[in-house]
Order: structure tokens, then sequence, then C-alpha cells
């Protein structure tokens, strides 16, 4: 394999800051933000590989599946809440949710 | 032959971070959720190919299967089912638009710049896998790893109840069976033992009595 480890990094740099934007720009679509949260956890993931692969250490690896593990069932919850939140709130616009405030 | 194999590595490596990078920017701007959903599978999907060229091919695998099989078809389930009024959510976009490209900017050249791009421009060396990478990692999985995989187990179970209890709604109105009322119940809540005096029944008389049929 004749890839730089340093293309890895960058790759997953650029795809953690696209979805940092995507938190900021789509604040109020809570589908949106769950999906930056996972293109998140895919560049680091990224990075996981290809530490593991490039100091020769299956550490890194077997991080990547419990973090697929805890992000998959993070991923069922979070669109539980969000299906249940509509049924009551008929919305899933973070700014009307502040009933908690009052 | 070696030096093409190289090249072609590098070619495909450059062809699917462009793909994965650009899907990712469609993912957080598209107007229409499913297709942002749909964005976001092929973003999975390269960066599953990425995996497999730094020769994880299990997890490449395993991000294609459990992502893009399992979570994003959740995504484009829920996505679907709810009748989600757009307009609404779509009005910061402007607003904030400058504010996160440039948040996303400074953080990327901070980034860059504190991890020191070029001390790790090194090529890897033979495969510590071996031949198999499944086997190295099912390794280091099953003796070191052991109780933190019992304890994923664990948790993906614990996720599997939580979504069925918070998405289950129970109608209270509806006519339906209730199982455990059913099997729970026993003969001295359906039949009422009553005590009493016995008594003859005088006998009939014989010119009463009906012919058969």
């Amino acid at each position: 394999m004749s890839i730089p480890l340093s293309w890895y990094i960058v790759f997953a740099t650029v795809l953690f800051c696209i979805s940092i934007a995507g938190i900021f720009i789509n604040r109020k679509n809570v589908i949106v933000l769950l999906m930056c949260i996972e293109l998140m956890l895919l560049a680091v993931n990224t990075n996981f590989v290809a530490f593991s692969r490039y100091l020769g250490n299956p550490s890194g690896q077997v991080f990547v599946f419990f973090i697929l593990t805890v992000a998959a069932a993070e991923s069922a919850i979070g669109l539980a809440i969000v299906v249940l939140m509509f049924r009551n709130r008929r919305t899933i616009n973070v700014d009307e949710i502040d009933s908690l405030r009052y | 032959m070696p030096m093409n194999h190289a090249v072609f590595q590098m070619v495909c490596f450059v062809a699917f971070a462009v793909v994965a990078v650009g899907a990712a920017l469609a993912v957080v701007s598209v107007k229409n959720t499913v297709h942002g959903v749909l964005a976001l599978v092929l973003t999975f999907f390269s960066a599953a190919c990425l995996w497999i060229l730094a020769e994880a091919e299990f997890l490449g695998l395993a991000l294609v299967v459990v992502y893009v099989g399992a979570v994003m078809v959740l995504f484009l389930f829920v996505v679907m089912m709810l009748d989600i009024d757009l307009e609404p959510m779509r009005e910061g976009f402007i607003k904030y638009l400058p504010i996160g490209i440039a948040a996303a900017l400074i953080m990327l050249v901070e980034m860059l710049g504190i991890i020191g791009v070029r001390t790790f421009n090194v090529p890897a060396g033979p495969d510590p896998a071996g031949s198999s990478n499944i086997e190295w990692l099912g390794t280091a999985l099953f003796t070191h790893f052991l109780l933190p995989f019992e304890i994923a187990a664990l948790i993906l179970t614990v996720g599997l109840v939580a979504a069925v209890v918070l998405a289950l709604r129970v109608r209270t109105f509806s006519k339906h069976q209730d199982a455990a009322a059913q099997s729970a119940t026993h003969a001295a809540g359906r039949l009422r033992m009553v005590k009493m005096a016995a008594v003859t029944a005088p006998a009939p008389a014989p010119a009463a009595k009906e012919p058969q049929p």
C-alpha cells in the first residue's frame, strides 16, 4: 500500500469540518443534525482505521468496531425520539422545542 | 509493475475521496432531506471503499452492511414517514452560511496546522494483518477486548429495547387482545364454585315419556 498516511488525515479533517459547517447552517432540522453527527463519526473512524493500518496495531480497528456499535444504537434511539417528538408536537424544528424553558 | 500499482491506488483514493467530500457537501446543503440521506449513503459507501483501500476489509464491509444497509434505511424511513414542512427549517440557512463556512475553514486550517500533515507523509509498511484482516481483527477482539465486546452486545440490546419503548404507542380505546392477561388467567377467575344442598328430582311418570326418534 503506497498511499501516504497524511492523505487519510486530510480527508478525515475535511469531512469533519464539512459536518461542523453543516451543524452551523442546518441548526433547525434535527434529522440533518443527526446526519451531521454520523458524518463526524465517519471522519473519526477513518482516522482510526488509517492509524491502525500504519502503526500495525489492531486496537484502532477494534475501536472503530465499537464506535460503529454505539453509533448505531445512538441513531436508533435518536430517531425514536424524533418520531416521538413529531407525534406529540407535530414539528421537529429545534426552535419550537423549548417548552422546558418555561 | 509495482509503480503502476501504486499510482492506481492513489488514483482510486483521490476518486473515492472526491466523491465522498462532494456527497458530504450535498448532505449539509441540499434542500430536500431525502436527497440528503441518499447523499449520505453515497458518502458512507465511498468512505467504505477508502477503508478497504487501507486494507481494513472487514470494517469497510461492516460499514456498508450496518450503515448503508440498516442505519441509513432507518433514516430514510423516518424522513419519509414524518410529514415535515421544510420551509421554516431553511430560514436560517443563508444567515448562518457565512458563519458556518468561516468556522469550518478556521477549524480546518487549525487542525491541519496542529497535526502537521508533512510529518505523517510516510508510506505504510507491509500489511500487519498478513493475508487476513478479519483474523487479525478477530484475534484482538476476542482476546484483549472480550469484555468490551460483550458490553457492546449489551448496548445494542438496550438500544433496541429503548427504541421500541420510546416509539411504542399504546392506544387506550382500541379493542385488542391482552395476551398477558389471557395467559395469566386461572380457573378461579372464570368459574365460581357454589356449595348447595343436594336435592333429588322426583321420578318422571312413565306415561309422559316421549317417543325417541
